[in-house]
């Protein structure tokens, strides 16, 4: 089920970038098969000028060979590719103004560093003078003054990262594409390399197309990310949009952890928040704006939103509130996990800064009861794939109630 | 055994190279020795040999009596090697990069032909090629060629004998090196603007192929001119269709490795050769490789034959190390150029 960008509920904070920008790469409706395989499955996609966008999920979802197409390297079954408003869809990648970072680097073996960061610009006929400044210029960026000479063995996974990301950029191509490119260094690196990322793409201003599985990775870097699953994408929109108000069970359990209850949106009651019947018989409150339009849903909270009281404590009143039982605590130093057993059979992933309760006496023990509260706004609401999939087939709706 | 060898590490690699070293000093070095000695001799098999120091003219009289030869043997061998890698660059290049499921099969056929002996292989060349054999018979019938024209004894038969007796030497160590190529090297290249290599590709196939055209029309005693212009011809033809610059900045460099292996592995044994030059040429083709078997098995001559198989693997050693330099040996010892 495709969701479209405007379709997504609202946040407050939504809109940081201009809202008319130009758009640097435009998919429209691109389909690509490999024999029977579906890789990407209709996917319309506007990535806009200047921005670090990320096409995130697992393994297998379609984000490499839709890069690849952008790139390319993959010729779409089906659709249309734009760059920067021209159809580029059945040109070669030699002819795009666009450049890649491959996922192990790339980097050609038997040139040195400089040869490598000059390849590009040599293919252009670029004149020497310029390709020498333009190369010193581009290892300055990347921090790799002085490698010139070296050969890509003599160089660590780190530096090997920042030539192939120098060898791109000195093109200044429209788009940049990143495949992985952090996949194969450590964490340590990978988080520094990150951070480094971001400033290189604020430096040089260049449209990022960023592809990863580390949803933690894209959260840091991306002004917006599409959220792919099997072809195509669940969602797009900002990180904390994205976070706070996922809209599919996928997202919502492929972005941070979720703690998930069905039940029933009550279409009669009125104002700013929707009730919700829940399955385990405990009345909830939700933002009108996302329960709109649905019956059958998954109420959603995630685990640090989330606060234990004792069962003595008076919870503020407009808090949506269920009694729980401490089943399990891990202590993590600068949190605490626990897992809470609700009604209904449902066991609910709760975070805890360890501020209040710090000390293991102060902690919450396995077996106390509490009771489990958060705000209203806290809540999201995802819709009940399961429960619609078998309503669609008791009453043969064909149509489908969200999407396309 | 096992706790011996555990204390004992260093031992490990000398005695994995054990067998090969006994083989060699068995089987090489002692030969080898025996050789040496043998080209200071003087004398006849019927008299009996002596060893004289002041036999080494035996090298200035072999090397003066084989003059010929040693220029026939390397001219041959060479044009040889061209061939067999203008032939198997583009076998290797179709197997590794297009075979697919069908690589397996298509290494197999490459080296099928190894399943018959070297000498029938040959022998049937020579009937191939004969005056009204399977090649030359049509093209008479229909007068694209005069009725008097023949390939069989000529030096492109010889050297088309060579060619395919050593084909697999030159396809195989090539096509190791282009399969270890990582697939997105050529696509960073196109990325980076390689495209089609016009017309430079072009330029240089009609300048390379009209060079290499007139060579061998000279060593095949033909028209150098006519070699040279068909050979332009056909090489601007491919360089403007077929050669892409990430070809010439990636996939080729990367692929040097197995052109020098291979190469070498066609042109040590071709220039060594008689077979070829036996069955497939005739008196004025001979090789040095007929001058030796001629001597040590015909005339008993053997100060003769030792003398000049040993210039022959000097100049040979001298032409490697030559090549070597020339294509830079740290690069292809590493695999990277």
């Amino acid at each position: 089920m495709r969701v479209r960008a405007e379709e997504a509920g609202r946040i407050p904070h939504e809109g940081r970038l201009p809202a008319v920008a130009n758009v640097a790469v435009r998919l429209v409706d691109v389909v690509k098969k490999f024999g029977e395989t579906v890789a990407v499955d209709h996917i319309d996609l506007e990535v806009r000028d200047g921005e670090f966008f990320s096409l995130l999920g697992p393994s297998g979802c379609g984000k490499t060979t839709t890069l690849r197409m952008i790139g390319g390297f993959e010729e779409p079954t089906a659709g249309l590719i734009e760059l920067q408003g021209q159809d580029v869809t059945w040109l070669p990648p030699y002819q795009r103004n666009v450049n890649t970072v491959f996922q192990n680097y790339a980097l050609f073996p038997h040139l040195t560093i400089y040869e490598n960061v000059a390849f590009g610009l040599r293919r252009k006929g670029v004149k020497e003078a310029e390709i020498k400044s333009r190369a010193t210029e581009m290892l300055e960026l990347v921090e790799l003054p002085g490698f010139e000479n070296r050969k890509p063995n003599q160089i660590s996974g780190g530096q090997a990262q920042r030539v192939a990301l120098a060898r791109a950029l000195i093109n200044r191509p429209a788009v940049l594409l990143l495949d992985e490119p952090l996949g194969a260094l450590d964490l340590k690196l990978r988080k520094q390399m990150q951070v480094e990322l971001k400033r290189i793409q604020k430096e040089v201003g260049i449209t990022f197309v960023y592809v990863t599985h580390d949803q933690e990775e894209a959260m840091t870097m991306s002004d917006r990310i599409a959220v792919m699953n099997r072809g195509h994408y669940e969602q797009l929109g900002e990180p904390e949009m994205l976070y706070e108000r996922p809209q599919t069970r996928f997202v919502a359990g492929f972005l941070g952890v979720s703690n998930l209850i069905a039940g029933r949106v009550d279409a009669t009651a009125g104002g700013d928040w929707a009730t919700i019947a829940l399955d385990n018989g405990v009345t909830v409150r939700a933002p009108r704006a996302l329960a709109e339009g649905k019956t059958r849903i998954l109420l959603g909270v995630r685990p640090e939103k989330i606060r234990l009281y004792e069962t003595h404590e008076t919870v503020p009143e407009s808090h949506n509130r269920m009694p729980g039982t401490i089943r399990a605590a891990s202590y993590m130093g600068v949190s605490t996990q626990y897992q809470v057993d609700v009604p209904g059979n449902r066991r609910l992933t709760v975070f805890e800064q360890n501020v209040e309760r710090a000390t293991k006496s102060e902690l919450w023990a396995p077996g106390e009861v509490v009771v489990v509260g958060w705000q209203p706004q806290h809540s999201f609401v995802v819709r009940d794939e399961s429960a619609e999939a078998a309503a669609e087939e008791a009453t043969e709706v064909a149509a489908e109630p969200f999407g396309e | 055994m096992g706790g011996f060898i555990k204390r004992h590490r260093w031992i490990a690699p000398y005695a994995l190279l054990a067998p090969g070293v006994l083989w060699l000093l068995v089987f090489y070095v002692y030969p080898g020795i025996q050789m040496f000695i043998a080209s200071f001799w003087s004398g006849t098999l019927e008299t009996g040999f002596t060893f004289s120091v002041s036999n080494w003219t035996n090298y200035p009289d072999a090397l003066q009596g084989a003059s010929a030869q040693f220029v026939r043997s390397i001219l041959y061998a060479g044009a040889a090697t061209l061939l067999t890698f203008l032939i198997a660059y583009p076998l290797a290049y179709t197997i590794a990069f297009k075979g697919g499921h069908y690589k397996a099969l298509l290494l197999f056929l490459v080296v099928a032909p190894f399943f018959t002996s070297f000498l029938l292989r040959t022998i049937s060349w020579k009937i191939i090629l004969g005056d009204s054999g399977l090649f030359l018979a049509p093209l008479k019938t229909i007068g694209l060629v005069p009725s008097d024209f023949r390939l069989l004894a000529e030096p492109v038969a010889v050297v088309s004998g060579i060619t395919y007796n050593f084909l697999p030497f030159m396809t195989l160590p090539i096509y190791v090196s282009l399969e270890k190529i990582d697939h997105r090297l050529v696509e960073a290249a196109k990325d980076l603007y390689a495209g089609p290599w016009r017309p430079g590709g072009a330029i240089a196939g009609l300048v390379i192929g009209g060079l290499l055209g007139g060579v061998l029309g000279y060593i095949f005693e033909y028209s150098i001119p006519v070699f040279a212009i068909a050979a332009a011809a056909a090489g601007a033809i491919i360089g403007w269709f077929f050669i892409s610059q990430s070809f010439t900045r990636v996939t080729f460099p990367l692929s040097l490795p197995g052109v020098f292996a291979g190469s070498l592995l066609t042109f040590i044994p071709a220039i060594g050769d008689y077979v070829n030059a036996e069955f497939l040429g005739n008196p004025g083709t001979t090789m040095v490789g007929n001058v030796i078997q001629n001597k040590f098995l015909v005339q008993n001559d053997y100060p003769a034959a030792s003398a000049l198989s040993f210039i022959l693997m000097a100049g040979i050693l001298v032409a490697v190390a030559i090549y070597a330099r020339a294509l830079g040996t740290e690069g292809l010892t590493t695999g990277r150029g």
